[in-house]
This record gives C-alpha cells, sequence and structure tokens, in this order.
C-alpha cells in the first residue's frame, strides 16, 4: 500500500492534478466526493424535517379546518403559481444543464447554464413578489391589519391559512436568495477556471439543492394554490 | 476503505454522465403535469381532488429526484439516507396524528382546536 | 485492535504534537484541527456549565427557605429558565460530542481529521454567535417562559427576551446539526483499512447513533423557534388560540425535537462508560453487538416516545396510551447496556481509578434516573407527579447523574491523552465522591418532594417541604465544590502534572496507539485495524 503521505496532495502538498482538489485528509478523490454527496445529501435531510415541522402545521389545520383553508386558498392566483411552477422546473433543468457541463468537461457552457438558472430564480422572486404586493394590498397579510373579504365564518382560519402561506412560502424563497448566492459564486468561480470535468463537486452539490428547493415547491404549489378550486 | 478498494472502485465506476436527453424528457413530463394538476384542481372529485394533487407532486418530487439528482444512478447508502428522512417526517405526522385524530373520540372531550 | 502495548514510561512528551506545532492566537482561533477545535468547545462548554451552574445555585438558595425573600418570582422564573435553557443548549448538547466526540472520533477511527475540518470550525463558530444572542437576552434582563417556550405564553404573554434567546437557540442548532452531519459522513467514509463497523469501539456507535438524532431532530426544533418568532414578531398566528390555532401543536413540534435531545445528553456519555468499563475491568465488553445496537435503537425509540411530556396538556387520552407504551420500550436496549455492563464487570480485573469511579456512578445513578422514568411513562402516574419536584429529581438524574458523571469520567479518561499530562489521582478520587454525595444529597430528596407534591418552577412552597429543601440546597453547595475541584486541579495538572505516557491504562483503543498528546495528523503513520476491540481477555490469559 502506498504511503498516503506521499500522494500527491492539494492544500499543502501542491497541486496533484489541479489546484488543490484533493484535501490533506483524504486518501482518494472518490473518497473526498463520497464523503462530499453523503454530506450534502444529509444536509437535504436536515431540511426536509425542517420544512417538514411547516408541513405539520398546515396538515394539522387544513384538517382542522377544510372549508375554510379551501376556501381562503382562492385568493391565490392560480395563473401566477402556475407560471411560477414552470418557471422552476425550467431552472431545473438549466441547473442540470449546468452540471451536466461540469462533468462533460464543456467548460463554456457551465456560465451560460447558471446564468440562466439565476435568471429564472430571480423571475420566481420577481413574481412572488408581485403576489406579495398583491396579498398585502388586499389586507391579507395577517395581524391587526388583516381583513377576510370571504365570509367571516372562515375568516380567523383563514387567518391561519395566510399565517402558513407567508411562513412557507418566505422560507422558500429565503432558500432561493440563499441559492442565488451559492450560484454567483459558482459563476464567479467557473469565471476563474475552477472546475473540470474531473473536479466539480461544488456545482453538482449546488445543483442537489436547488432541485431540492424546486421539490419543496413542487408540494407547495398545490397545497397553497389548488385545494379549494374544485369548490365553486 | 483501504487504497485498494478506494482504486477498484475508482475503475469499476466512472462518473455517470446522464444524456440531456432524459433531462429533456423529465423537464417535458414535469411541464406536462403541472398542467395537469392545475386543470385536475378545478374539476369536482370531492376528496379525490387532494389524493391527486398530492399524487402528481409526489410523482413530480420522484422524477426530480431520481434524475435530475442523480439517484437513478446512486449508492444504496444515499437512497437509504433519502428513505430515512421521509421515513421521519411520517413518524412527526403520524404520532402527531394520533393525539389530533383521536380528540373526538372520548364522548366528554368533544372539542376539536 | 493489536493487544500491543506500549511500555508505561517509553516514549515521554514528544517534541512535536498538536498543542505546540503552533502558537498565537490566530492558530487556535483559524484551526482546522478536529482536536483544537475540541478544545474551543471545551473552554466556551465550561463556561456555560459554570454559568448555568451559578443560575442553579442561585435557585436553590431561594429555595432554602419556604417564603419568596431572596428573588422576586419574575426572577425565579427567569432563574430557572435561564439555567434550562444554559445547561441544555450550550452544555448538555455540546458538551461530550463536541469535546470528546470532536477529539475521540477521528482518532479512534485512525483518520487524520473529520470529513470536514472548515465545517467543524464553522459549527463552533455558530455555537458561539447563538451564545452570543443568548448571552445578550441573559444580559438584558433574561426570559422567563421556562426553556420550554410553550406558546401562547411565548409568543403574547411573556415580557422578557424571547425572540433574542430562540434566535440563539435556533443559531446554536445549526451547529449541533454540522457536527452531526460531520460525525455520520466522517464514520462513514474515513475508517481505517481493517476498521469494519463491528470493530469500531462503542463509543463511536453511540456517537454515530448520537448524531443521528442530531441530524433528523434538530431542525423541527430550529423550525419550531422560527414560527415563535414569526408568531411574536409579525404576528402571524401560527399557534394562536384567538384564531383556531393550538399551543398543542407547539408541544408536539418542541418534544419531537426535545425528547430525543435527552438521548443526545445521555447516549455519548454511555459510550463513554463502555470504554472506561472495559478499560478498567481488563474484559472485552459483554456482547459488543447488544451495546452497539442498543444505541441505534435508543435513538430511534427516542423519536416515538415525546407524547409522555404532554399526558396533561390536553392530549388526546387515546394518544397518550399509544406513547406511553412506545416509552416503555426505550427501557428495553437501556437496560442491556446496564446489564452488559454489569457483566462486563463480573470477574473483572476491577481497578479502581478515577474514570471507573465516574462510571459506577453512572450506572447506579442512571439506573434510579431510567426507573423513575418508567414511573413517568406510566399514564396515570404522571397525572399524579407531572410538573412536581418528582420529575425534576428523575431527569437530572440523567443529565446530571448520568450524563455529566460521563462528561467528567471522560475528561479524567481521556485528559493523558488530550493534555499530556496525567491529573493528581488522590484529588480526582475525593472529587469523585463529592460528586457523588453531592448530587444524590442534592436530588434525592427532590422525588420526596415530588411524590409529596411539591409542585416546580415556583420560587416559594409551603413550611413543611422545608427540611427536605433543605438539604437539597447543602447537596447542591457540596455538588458545587465537586465540581470546582477538578477544575483546578486539571488547570495545575497542564503546568505541573507528570508527564503522560502513550497509554497511561494499557488500554486497546486506536486513540491510545499514538503519542500523548497526538500530533497534528494523529498517527505518525497511518494505522491498519487487524482485530476487534476491547481484546482484554486473551491479554489476561497470556499474562495472568
Amino acid at each position: 500500500m502506498a504511503d498516503p503521505r506521499r500522494l500527491p496532495h492539494g492544500e499543502d502538498g501542491g497541486p496533484a492534478t489541479g489546484p488543490g482538489y484533493l484535501q490533506h485528509h483524504f486518501e482518494s478523490l472518490v473518497q473526498q466526493k463520497d464523503a462530499s454527496s453523503l454530506g450534502m445529501w444529509l444536509f437535504l435531510v436536515t431540511e426536509i424535517l425542517f420544512f417538514g415541522g411547516l408541513f405539520l402545521v398546515y396538515t394539522i389545520y387544513r384538517w382542522s379546518y377544510p372549508l375554510a383553508f379551501a376556501d381562503a386558498s382562492r385568493h391565490m392566483d392560480v395563473r401566477l403559481g402556475t407560471t411560477n411552477t414552470a418557471v422552476l422546473i425550467i431552472s431545473s433543468l438549466t441547473m442540470a444543464m449546468a452540471v451536466h457541463s461540469a462533468a462533460a468537461g464543456r467548460r463554456r457552457l457551465i456560465i451560460p447554464f447558471l446564468a440562466a438558472t439565476m435568471l429564472l430564480g430571480t423571475t420566481f422572486l420577481g413574481i412572488k413578489a408581485i403576489e406579495y404586493t398583491e396579498h398585502i394590498r388586499h389586507h391579507l397579510f395577517p395581524g391587526p391589519w388583516f381583513h377576510y373579504p370571504g365570509p367571516q365564518i372562515h375568516a380567523r382560519p383563514a387567518e391561519l391559512f395566510f399565517s402558513l402561506y407567508f411562513a412557507m412560502t418566505g422560507l422558500h424563497a429565503l432558500h432561493m436568495v440563499i441559492g442565488l448566492g451559492i450560484l454567483s459564486v459558482l459563476v464567479v468561480q467557473s469565471r476563474r477556471g475552477r472546475y473540470t470535468g474531473q473536479w466539480h463537486t461544488p456545482i453538482e452539490m449546488s445543483g442537489l439543492y436547488w432541485h431540492f428547493v424546486d421539490i419543496v415547491w413542487i408540494f407547495l404549489f398545490p397545497l397553497l394554490y389548488l385545494i379549494g378550486r374544485h369548490v365553486h | 476503505m483501504n487504497q485498494t478498494e478506494i482504486q477498484a472502485r475508482e475503475s469499476l465506476h466512472p462518473e455517470h454522465i446522464v444524456s440531456p436527453k432524459s433531462y429533456v424528457a423529465v423537464f417535458l413530463a414535469l411541464l406536462v403535469l403541472t398542467a395537469t394538476t392545475t386543470l385536475v384542481a378545478f374539476v369536482d372529485l370531492g376528496p379525490w381532488n387532494t389524493v391527486v394533487a398530492l399524487g402528481i407532486a409526489f410523482i413530480k418530487a420522484t422524477l426530480v429526484v431520481l434524475i435530475f439528482m442523480h439517484i437513478r444512478w446512486s449508492s444504496n447508502l444515499t437512497r437509504i439516507i433519502i428513505v430515512g428522512g421521509l421515513f421521519w417526517l411520517a413518524i412527526l405526522l403520524a404520532l402527531t396524528f394520533s393525539d389530533f385524530a383521536t380528540r373526538g373520540w372520548l364522548p366528554i372531550l368533544r372539542m376539536r382546536p | 485492535m493489536a493487544a500491543e502495548f506500549i511500555p508505561e514510561a517509553e516514549p515521554l512528551h514528544p517534541r512535536d504534537n498538536y498543542l505546540n506545532v503552533r502558537y498565537g492566537v490566530g492558530s487556535w482561533l483559524l484551526t482546522r484541527d478536529h482536536k483544537r477545535i475540541a478544545l474551543l468547545y471545551l473552554a466556551s462548554i465550561t463556561f456555560f456549565f459554570f454559568l448555568g451552574g451559578l443560575f442553579a445555585l442561585l435557585i436553590r438558595l431561594e429555595l432554602l427557605t419556604p417564603g419568596g425573600d431572596l428573588v422576586q418570582s419574575e426572577t425565579y422564573n427567569k432563574l430557572f429558565t435561564m439555567h434550562g435553557v444554559v445547561m441544555i443548549f450550550f452544555f448538555l448538547i455540546p458538551s461530550i460530542p463536541a469535546v470528546l466526540g470532536n477529539f475521540l472520533i477521528p482518532m479512534m477511527i485512525g483518520a487524520k481529521d473529520l470529513a470536514f475540518p472548515r465545517l467543524n470550525l464553522l459549527s463552533w463558530y455558530i455555537y458561539i454567535v447563538g451564545a452570543a444572542f443568548t448571552m445578550w437576552a441573559v444580559v438584558h434582563g433574561g426570559v422567563d417562559t421556562g426553556w420550554t417556550f410553550y406558546t401562547p405564553l411565548s409568543t403574547a404573554a411573556a415580557n422578557g427576551h424571547v425572540v433574542a434567546t430562540a434566535v440563539g437557540i435556533f443559531i446554536t442548532g445549526f451547529s449541533s446539526i454540522l457536527t452531526g452531519l460531520n460525525f455520520i459522513v466522517t464514520i462513514h467514509t474515513m475508517r481505517a483499512p481493517g476498521l469494519t463497523w463491528f470493530r469500531l469501539p462503542l463509543f463511536v456507535w453511540s456517537h454515530y447513533a448520537t448524531s443521528l438524532i442530531m441530524v433528523l431532530g434538530t431542525p423541527v426544533i430550529a423550525v419550531t423557534l422560527l414560527m415563535v418568532g414569526v408568531e411574536r414578531i409579525f404576528h402571524l398566528g401560527l399557534f394562536d388560540p384567538a384564531l383556531g390555532g393550538d399551543p398543542v401543536l407547539f408541544q408536539h413540534l418542541f418534544w419531537f425535537y426535545s425528547h430525543p435531545a435527552v438521548y443526545i445528553m445521555i447516549l455519548p456519555a454511555m459510550g463513554v462508560i463502555s470504554e472506561v468499563v472495559t478499560t478498567f475491568s481488563r474484559k472485552n465488553i459483554f456482547g459488543y453487538r447488544f451495546v452497539a445496537f442498543a444505541s441505534v435503537a435508543i435513538a430511534v425509540l427516542g423519536f416515538l416516545v415525546w407524547g409522555h411530556h404532554m399526558f396533561v396538556s390536553g392530549q388526546s387520552v387515546y394518544a397518550g396510551m399509544i406513547f406511553s407504551l412506545l416509552s416503555f420500550l426505550v427501557a428495553i436496549p437501556s437496560a442491556i447496556k446496564v446489564f452488559n455492563w454489569t457483566a462486563t464487570m463480573y470477574r473483572g480485573s476491577i481497578s479502581w481509578r478515577t474514570p471507573m469511579l465516574y462510571a459506577f456512578g453512572f450506572i447506579g445513578l442512571f439506573t434510579i434516573g431510567g426507573l423513575t422514568g418508567l414511573f413517568l411513562a406510566t399514564l396515570g402516574v404522571d397525572v399524579h407527579v407531572h410538573d412536581t419536584y418528582f420529575i425534576v429529581a428523575h431527569f437530572h438524574y440523567i443529565m446530571v447523574g448520568g450524563a455529566i458523571m460521563g462528561y467528567l469520567g471522560g475528561m479524567h479518561y481521556w485528559w493523558p491523552k488530550i493534555s499530556g499530562k496525567m491529573y493528581p489521582e488522590g484529588w480526582a478520587r475525593f472529587a469523585a465522591l463529592i460528586v457523588f454525595i453531592g448530587f444524590n444529597l442534592t436530588f434525592f430528596p427532590q422525588f420526596v418532594l415530588g411524590y409529596l407534591g411539591m409542585p416546580r418552577r415556583y420560587h416559594a412552597y409551603p413550611p413543611e417541604f422545608q427540611v427536605l429543601n433543605v438539604m437539597s440546597t447543602a447537596g447542591a453547595s457540596v455538588l458545587g465544590v465537586g465540581y470546582v475541584i477538578p477544575m483546578i486541579y486539571f488547570a495545575w495538572s497542564m503546568r505541573y502534572g507528570k508527564n503522560a505516557p502513550a497509554n497511561p491504562w494499557r488500554s486497546t483503543g486506536l486513540e491510545w496507539q499514538t503519542t500523548s498528546p497526538p500530533p497534528t495528523e494523529n498517527f505518525p503513520v497511518p494505522p491498519v485495524v487487524t482485530s476487534e476491540p476491547y481484546v482484554y481477555a486473551t491479554e489476561s490469559e497470556v499474562v495472568g
């Protein structure tokens, strides 16, 4: 067995196959990549449970006040919601393509795909902001100014619905903002030529994060926008 | 994991590169499913509206996880982690529901929140 | 691990180790060495341990007399709240994992570091930022909701700095998540050649189980406190009964994490005890796989029992029955561990060194704490003793009698490895005795008080409870002395202690196969593991 101390190292042993790919405490790139991937998936599990707490609250209250929740959800703009869902799905495609470009060694395509993803992410947040503005203008933000335009019998549980709506979409939007921050770092690093076909773990891991945030929205969309549509 | 095992893995499992065609196929499927779930929501199916909406959401999420997130080609450990995370979420939901769903059973406590 | 023992006197103080390789504040604050990060944690949690202890002493002083004479009831509420917050979130949860786990897991598995060294340093900084928020709240008048932050008290009524404290705990939670994540990835990917899962020391198994709880549970408390925060600031009425929200739902979310959090405190201590008991009985552990899987079973079952904190909260009786039944199940793996440690000691060659004294203390006190837990898991009995001093005594037997005993035992056991110095054995045995006496004097009377009906969280009580309260307060003073003595001699030993040999206890663990203190890369030559841990029996056959 080779003495690992003699293996070419990144940070303190000088470049092996590129600028500092292999950190000193790992034995090989495969081990390092396994660790990153495992770590990222564990992080996503924590995210499942993080959002899970809100999904639990939603489920309990929806189960307790089905009619009020259905009624309140009809104050959502389905057209904007569906558009935003589509925007996020397209952004997942461009993100997947950015990872693909990196893995296939097509380094020139990485930045365009990342930029497209960021543009779509920003579009999503823009549309969300328009929705928020509309809700606030119609006194649908919970608290002292809340005024429910629908049947007053549903007014109080409807305020619960809007509390959950703002908490869940707000937390999701926060994750989008963080995602945009991560992507801009990736763009800068790609410009510096950090990523190669052999080593592009950060792009891959960020891709996982982006897709995860997309999945959260895939569930938020029907739960918040669609549940009351069939009631007339 | 020792050096030889690592080298063996490296040669046996080169990184899987997914063809862009499968990405585009998944993308189109996601768009179709989004359109479906929106349209179906306007049809009155009674309690089935929720089932259909959540079912479609699960299919969409599964597609994203399998193809975009490469789980189709990844190790069993990663799959166990995902299933474990969902299972723990299920514990949270199920045991909390064991409270809310049975509150009305006792005649003297027939009140819901 | 090979039963090869380095003679006691041989490698005295090697020239280059992780402590003297670099000097200066920057070399500590920017270090990525898991051993140095462990010491950063040690310094921080020691501060919080004594801060929390100070609150405890003030609580006990107030309870010396029946009248509410030392502090006002509001101040008293703040004292027990901050005692709980500081001790649980800033001392007990990080204690063994972040100090001993951080230091030892890479060494026990023959790795150079944790999988993500920078993330490890980041989790310490996150801990410090969270601690800063909480300290700000403490200095500016504190918080009085109890460490449980029950709504609607915390969202609508409490006057204290609920948000600052909650933000502090929220942030610190991420430190815990990242530590757990780092441990899991490290144990999966960084094991030395030949170190299979069933050759891992039980300390590593128990930390693996602990990390599972940290990763799966902590996000839920984070989002729950976030909800409390937005409800308080933005008036999103998530748990507001006025809107039809349900405060009991908050309790479900809170205890989904906070019950397993008790196992975050006790499981690592159990790992310490497994190492100490085998070393000082000079025997292989009895039923290795049972002990290992019991750790995982405790972690998993721990997520199924949270409702036993809510038997009198308005939770459905039927849910109470389910939670009661499931709670009894936790007794099985816990008892397996206690029985297996006892069986390990049976006919062992026991030496009464300080770590072993703490292990004895742990086993006895944990057994009492665990068995009284069964009383509380029983629906009918819980209604009688709920929110009395009975429960206070019960969880202190687990958290102080169990977790802190384990922590102190571990600190003594690995102190030669960490510092390269021996602690004074006589003083250490004396302090262990003081801690044991002080602990029992403090908390045993509380069982009686609780059973007689003294409720928790009040600053005054009927005069007939005074004798037992005086005993408890006297015990707390003794316990305080017992905690200060090790502080003094550990500090003393760093300068004046005898140099420690590589393996003072003739232990089989991998961490003892390198020098004391270890070099930065842990092992001069990466180890290869050829046998199971705890192969003491063969040695005694050869020797004896």
